[in-house]
Formats: structure tokens, sequence, C-alpha cells
């Protein structure tokens, strides 16, 4: 039987064109690889070339024939072990593209969405623990620190995080006891070794990824996005990159815009990462090592406004938190401040001050802002029925903006008033002090939010 | 496929071009020399080409007919380098890594047609489950790293590959395939820079076909000998006949023994040339049909391959078996790719992550 030359398709959005040129005739032989037709697409005249040999029957479709849909059979070609004469029975324009595909529309029924996960409580603290008071930057380091020793695959690389000691000091001590296999200084490359920390991460490695700041990491957002964070999905489960990507972030002091910016949403709107900002010591030492110990890529915002604070840290052999896990750092009744990161302490300090008045706050630290622990939210507004989000960042597309979203959603009957968002100014970060302090956000301006939601 | 038992050197030698940029007071590594196949051996390295050259026309005709989607980007006319390089290495050690004009990587490393043709048409039974596509598929078992759809991302990739060698002390090499066009991007530099600083066992392996996509290196690149590119990192670079798997086996041999034995990076530049147009809706306006041909005429890979087993007394006849032979897997990965079924609706929501939170 002769072998039935079809209509191409020669983009990904072809469906009909023009036979603008036959280049064979008919009894022409050809081999593998010659052009036999010019055909126009929407977008180009294109070659169409045979891949088979043998001699062309016939001529089914004439030369300049417009709106040929893809799929018609144009020619037919006779093998070459075969009989000229026994042409093909094939020669009806078929018109339609027979390619088997179950064409029926899928929709996404309850069976397939995401599956509900009941998030686990931090372990609870044994009574007479000892807890040690420690600043932010300690408690970091003393993370990485008990995993490079539990793990022989966990190793830290970065800009200055070796032998300076840590631009912030984070990895302060990390080279005297791992050495210069394990604690990696780079050079100023942050595309190239954000990129090097990955592929080591798909060979099997855990690296901990530190970015002297994560505004230096846009140079590298390509490999944190698109490399690590889609790999396993698209590998169908079989490439894991298990990396974290750590480093100060959002706004400092007087460093101006290029060096002040919170990039949570960015992050938070990946499928495929993990995006941790922790506000406390305790919360940077557990989340830490549960992000390094992950088998996910995690994004880990630190502060450095926070690196100096000290909070007490329970002196456990493994402390480690969950991810995902919102924490109550304030119970209250009348409104609920959700927060994360240096947010949380003006939110505290903002309850404090809401406390005198006489109004009693919640005060909610996100820890994780992907995946959003939206349970924790949603009970606390179920409490409070008034939310207000804190967060050092822009508003626009803010991690703000999504919480709005989820109580608009799923906690609307709850509402006594409008969700609303306290942030820095919608401006870039100006260098004067005077206008700097303007442009971010204050517990004042939490306090008077939620003065402002209450009507007091 | 397996490292040749025993390398038989004659004394063809290969292009000079590089031999004449010696550095004083560094080392470089030896000039290559053409590889001397046996008849088995050459053999082997047609069966791959041809494999590589029907699954890819083949993937061009499922292409015409819509049961490939998307971008699709053939390897056609490129045989040679993947074959002569991935010869060289070790199955099961080494580790691969290349952009998107990947298929052929992925049959040169020894993966099952089936899977791969079915992961084009985007059924269940794809290596990636039908999630990846053309441009994103992986195979960890075989030691091949993707597939990557981002130009130049292989190279810092594929570095770091080099970095886990290093570090877990393996022996292992990474293979980082990357084009013309990658070779213009920053972070190939930035790669380069910490490759030779910490003298990671990697292969860079410039696959110069000309063109980045529309664009001909002459006008992309104001260095084109692209070889060179390594030179203000100390990375030696070996230009070598990409057209030719024999030469290309032998620059890899020269390569491998650099970069295992602890020195450092090396950079290849395979001289080669894609038939086909940058991907599947490329209508190549931007060279002559009679530049086409003239490759394909005079410097076909396989054609050559060819007229060297005849000469080594190989009957036409066997060759057509072959051929044939051939023919039946890819068209047998075609009606498997066909007919595998799309993957379940459950699988949107599988692997986004490893652990549950």
């Amino acid at each position: 039987m002769a072998i039935d030359l079809k209509m191409p398709a020669l983009s990904p959005t072809m469906e009909e064109g023009t036979l603008a040129r036959w280049l064979v005739k008919e009894g022409d032989e050809v081999s593998s690889g010659d052009i036999i037709a010019e055909i126009e697409t929407d977008k180009a005249t294109m070659e169409f070339e045979t891949i088979e040999e043998g001699t062309i029957g016939s001529l089914l479709v004439a030369e300049g024939s417009d709106n040929v849909k893809v799929g018609t059979v144009i020619a037919t070609l006779i093998g070459e072990d075969e009989d000229a004469t026994s042409s093909s029975e094939a020669g009806e324009n078929s018109g339609v593209v027979d390619t088997e595909t179950p064409a029926e529309v899928v929709t996404i029924s309850n069976d397939i969405a995401p599956p509900v996960i009941v998030r686990a409580d931090d372990p609870s603290v044994p009574e007479g623990t000892i807890m040690n008071n420690m600043t932010v930057r300690d408690a970091l380091r003393d993370a990485m620190a008990e995993e490079m020793r539990k793990d022989e695959r966990v190793f830290v690389m970065g800009e200055e995080v070796a032998e300076y000691q840590g631009a912030y000091k984070v990895t302060q001590g990390l080279l005297a006891e791992f050495g210069d296999k394990r604690v990696i200084d780079t050079p100023i490359t942050e595309y190239g070794f954000a990129g090097i920390g990955t592929g080591a991460a798909m060979g099997g490695l855990k690296p901990v990824i530190e970015f002297m700041t994560f505004n230096f990491a846009m140079q590298a957002i390509d490999h944190v996005i698109n490399s690590a964070a889609k790999t396993n999905y698209m590998s169908g489960g079989q490439m894991r990159c298990p990396i974290v990507f750590r480093g100060p972030n959002g706004a400092a002091s007087r460093v101006g815009a290029q060096h002040s910016q919170n990039y949570a949403p960015w992050y938070a709107s990946v499928p495929g990462l993990i995006v941790i900002s922790p506000y406390d010591s305790a919360d940077a030492k557990g989340l830490l090592k549960a992000a390094i110990q992950s088998e996910d890529p995690v994004v880990f915002l630190e502060n450095e406004m926070l690196y100096g604070r000290s909070f007490d840290v329970p002196d456990l052999a493994d402390h480690i938190l969950p991810i995902g896990k919102a924490r109550i750092v304030r119970e209250g009744n009348d409104i609920t401040i959700v927060s994360y990161s240096i947010g949380v302490g003006l939110s505290l300090e903002a309850a404090d001050m809401l406390a005198e008045e006489g109004i009693d706050a919640e005060v909610i630290d996100l820890r994780t802002i992907r995946p959003l622990d939206k349970e924790t939210v949603l009970q606390s507004l179920a409490k409070t029925n008034n939310l207000v989000v804190a967060e050092e960042g822009w508003h626009i597309c803010s991690v703000g903006s999504e919480i709005i979203s989820i109580c608009m959603e799923e906690g609307f009957d709850n509402l006594d008033s409008p969700v609303t968002r306290v942030t820095n100014e919608n401006v870039p970060m100006p260098y004067a002090a005077n206008l700097e302090k303007l442009a971010l956000i204050n517990a004042d301006k939490i306090a008077t939010t939620c003065r402002d939601i209450l009507g007091l | 496929m397996a490292k040749s038992a025993s390398p038989k050197k004659n004394n063809v030698k290969s292009k000079k071009a590089a031999s004449s940029q010696l550095i004083p007071n560094r080392e470089r590594p030896d000039e290559p020399e053409r590889y001397s196949a046996d008849k088995e051996t050459l053999l082997a390295f047609y069966r791959e080409m041809l494999l590589i050259r029907r699954f890819e026309e083949k993937a061009g005709q499922l292409y015409g007919l819509g049961l490939i989607g998307g971008f699709c980007h053939l390897y056609i006319g490129q045989e040679a380098v993947v074959v002569g390089l991935q010869s060289a290495i070790e199955p099961g050690k080494d580790s691969v890594i290349t952009g998107y004009r990947d298929h052929g990587h992925m049959l040169a490393c020894g993966i099952d047609p089936n899977i791969v043709m079915a992961e084009l048409t985007g059924r269940e039974a794809g290596i990636s489950r039908g999630k990846g596509g053309s441009m994103h598929m992986f195979s960890v078992e075989h030691g091949f790293y993707g597939g990557h759809g981002i130009v130049g991302a292989q190279v810092s990739l594929g570095a770091g590959l080099a970095f886990g060698h290093k570090y877990k002390e393996d022996g292992g090499i990474c293979l980082s395939y990357f084009g013309d066009g990658a070779s213009n991007q920053g972070q190939v530099y930035e790669s380069f820079n910490m490759a030779e600083l910490w003298k990671l066992p990697v292969i860079f392996v410039i696959e110069n076909n000309q063109y980045a996509m529309g664009t001909s290196v002459n006008r992309a690149s104001s260095e084109d000998q692209l070889y060179k590119r390594g030179d203000s990192f100390r990375i030696p670079g070996i230009q070598v006949d990409g057209m030719d798997v024999l030469a290309v086996r032998g620059a890899a041999e020269v390569a491998v023994d650099w970069v295992r034995s602890g020195k450092g990076p090396i950079l290849l530049e395979m001289k080669t040339y894609r038939y086909r147009g940058h991907s599947m809706s490329d209508p190549a306006r931007y060279r002559s049909r009679d530049e086409v041909q003239e490759v394909r005429d005079k410097s076909d890979p396989i054609e050559r391959a060819k007229g060297e087993l005849l000469e080594m007394g190989m009957k036409e006849d066997e060759l057509k078996a072959i051929d044939k032979e051939i023919r039946k897997i890819v068209s047998d990965s075609a009606d498997f790719a066909e007919t595998s079924p799309e993957p379940d609706a459950k699988e949107l929501y599988t692997d986004i992550l490893v652990e549950q939170y």
C-alpha cells in the first residue's frame, strides 16, 4: 500500500495552509530529506520534506490551493519495494487530523484538586528545657552547622561566606569547622553560582546557596524558578532539586532603592518552591534546619535588621519546625494582624499600643509564605472578624493581596470589615533618612489602621 | 554505548587550528587525532547516528500530523557530535546535560526511543509522564540531566553536576552541551570562571551549528572562533570537525583524559550544521537552500561513515538491512507514542513538590 503524505502542521498554531508549489511531479523518485512542496502558513512559507524513500504516486491537491486543512492527504508515495501501479486507495481528503487523541474537555473535579493537608503543630518543647537567648544570626549559623554535621551532602556556597566569615557574619566559624570543601567562596557571579548550586542539587548534593542579599538574586532568579522550582514536575518526579537559597531580604537601612526590596511575593507565586521568611531566632533555626532537610527547593528570606536581635531558642538536640505552619505569636479577640518577617515585630508593638487602649489584637506570624497556612488565618478571622495584613513591602500583588483573596473567598461570612493592608509606600526606597522613614511600614501605621477598621 | 576496547590511533592529524594558539607556560592537551575505529565500532556509531536521524525525521512527521505540539527542535545533521562524544564517556559514572535540542542526546545515552517519542506526543508513558515535552526530558538513571529550555542554563547546571562529581569524589565527569547561541550568554562565562578556578571535571561542548535560531555566528559573535572562548579563563579549547564522528571521538578522548585527570575543564567547539530549521516552525529563510544542500551532499556524517564502512568491506545490503531495522524501531516508537494514553488528569497535581507540607 502506498504511503499517504498529509498536509503538515508547521507551527504550534497552524490549522490550515496554502499548498503554494509542488517541487516534484508524479513518477519522481524521492529519498528521505527531499523537499517536495512549499507550503504557506499564516507566518511563513515552509518547505515540506519527505522522510520516506519511494516514487511519487499521485499529487492529490493542486498547486495554489488555499485553506488546505492540516492532515489532508496531499500526495501518495509508493515505497521502493512496491509496484507503482498499485495506487493508493486513500486518495480522498480526510480533512481531519486523525490523531487518536482523546479530545474531551478535561475538567478539574475535586478528586484531582490538590490534597488538603492537615499540618502538624510545632513539636512541644519539653518542660524544663533550657532556653538560650541568641541572635537570629547565630541561630541561622547553628542551623547550618548542625545540618552539616549530620549530612555530608550539605555545603554552603556564596560570596564571602568562608574567609570573610559572611558579609553579615551569618556563616561565622563554618569554614574553621568544615573546611573549604564545604564552605565555598564564590566570585561575584550570582547567576553562575546559583546555577552551579542547582546543578549540584540535581546531582544529589544539598547546597545552601547564600545570596549576599536577595536584591542580587535577581541576577539568578532564572535558576531559582526555571531550573530549581520546575525540575521535579517537568521530569515526572524523577529529578529532584533539594537546595536552599538564603540571604537577607527586604529593606535594610539607608541603602536606597536597589538594595531594599521584599521578594516574598515574587517567589511565593511559583509552584514548586517553598518560601520561608521567619521572624525570631527559634523559628529561624527550626525552619532553616527543616529547609535544609527538605527534598524540595526552598527560598529562605531572612532580614538584615533582625540579624542582631536576640530571642529565646530552646536548647534541644534537634530543634526542627514544620514548614507550612503559621504561628499565633499573640492571642487576641478583637482583630487579627497577619504578618511575617520584620513585620511581626512591628505588629507586636502595635498590639501593645492597642492593648493600652483596650483593644485585644491577635498577631499571626505566617513564617512560611508558600505553602501558606490559610487555615490558621481563617480560624483567627472567624474569631476576631477583623483582619489586617502588615507587610514590609509594596502592597500591589503582595502577600497581603493573597491573604485578602483567601479571606474573601473562604472567610467572607466572618468579615465585619474589609481586610486591609498596611505596607510600605508605593515608591522605590528613598535614601534620605526622613523620606525612608516615611516610606516604611511602622507600628503606628499598623495600630492606626486597626483603630480605623474597628471604628475607634 | 560502551567505550570501544582498544583505541587505535592512526597518523591522520585533525585540523591544526588549536595548536597555533599555544600559550607558553600553560599545559595544553594533546592535539587530537582522528579515531581509528574498527568496523564493529564504526558500525555501532553508524547505527546510532542513523537511529537519531530516523527518529528525528519521524518526530518531524508526527509534528506535521499534529501529534507533537509546541516547539520541536530537530538534531538532523548534528548526529556525529553526540554519538562521538557519548562513546567516549562511562555510562553510569558520568553525567550529561544539554539544551532543548535534546532528543539525539537521549538516544545516545541509551534511553528507550519509545518513551522519548511518547514524551514528544505528551503521553503518560513518556519519560516525564507527559509533563515535560520535547525540551524538558530527564533520566537520572542514565545520567542524563536534561533537556533545559533556557538558553545557556545547562552550562551553569553542568558545572554544578561536575562540582558534585568532584565533591563526591566519584570519578565522574560532566558533559555540558550548548550551542553557538548559548555561547554568548553571560552565565556561560561565570561558569567557565568558577569551573577553572575549582578545576571542575566538565567538558564544555559548543555545538556550533552556525545559526542561533536565524542569526549566524558571524552576526552574533565578536569572536567567532568559539573554541577560543575559554582563553581568558585558562580553559583550553579545541576546534573539531563535528561532521566526522571519528574526529569527534578522537577529540573526546583527549578531552576526557584531560578532565578526568583533574586538570579542570576543557572546551570543545564542534563545527556542525543543522539541516532543519531552528524549530519546526522556522522557515529558515536566513540561509539558502543551496547552502543546506551543499552540506548534505559533501559533509553528511552518516554518509561519510557509510562510505568508510563500504570501504571496510561492508555490503550495501547489510547496511540496507540495518536501515530497515532502525526504521522499524522508529516506526514502533511512533506507534507506541500514538497509542499510549494521555496522562491521567490526576497527574496535574502530582510531582510539584516531593514532600507534603
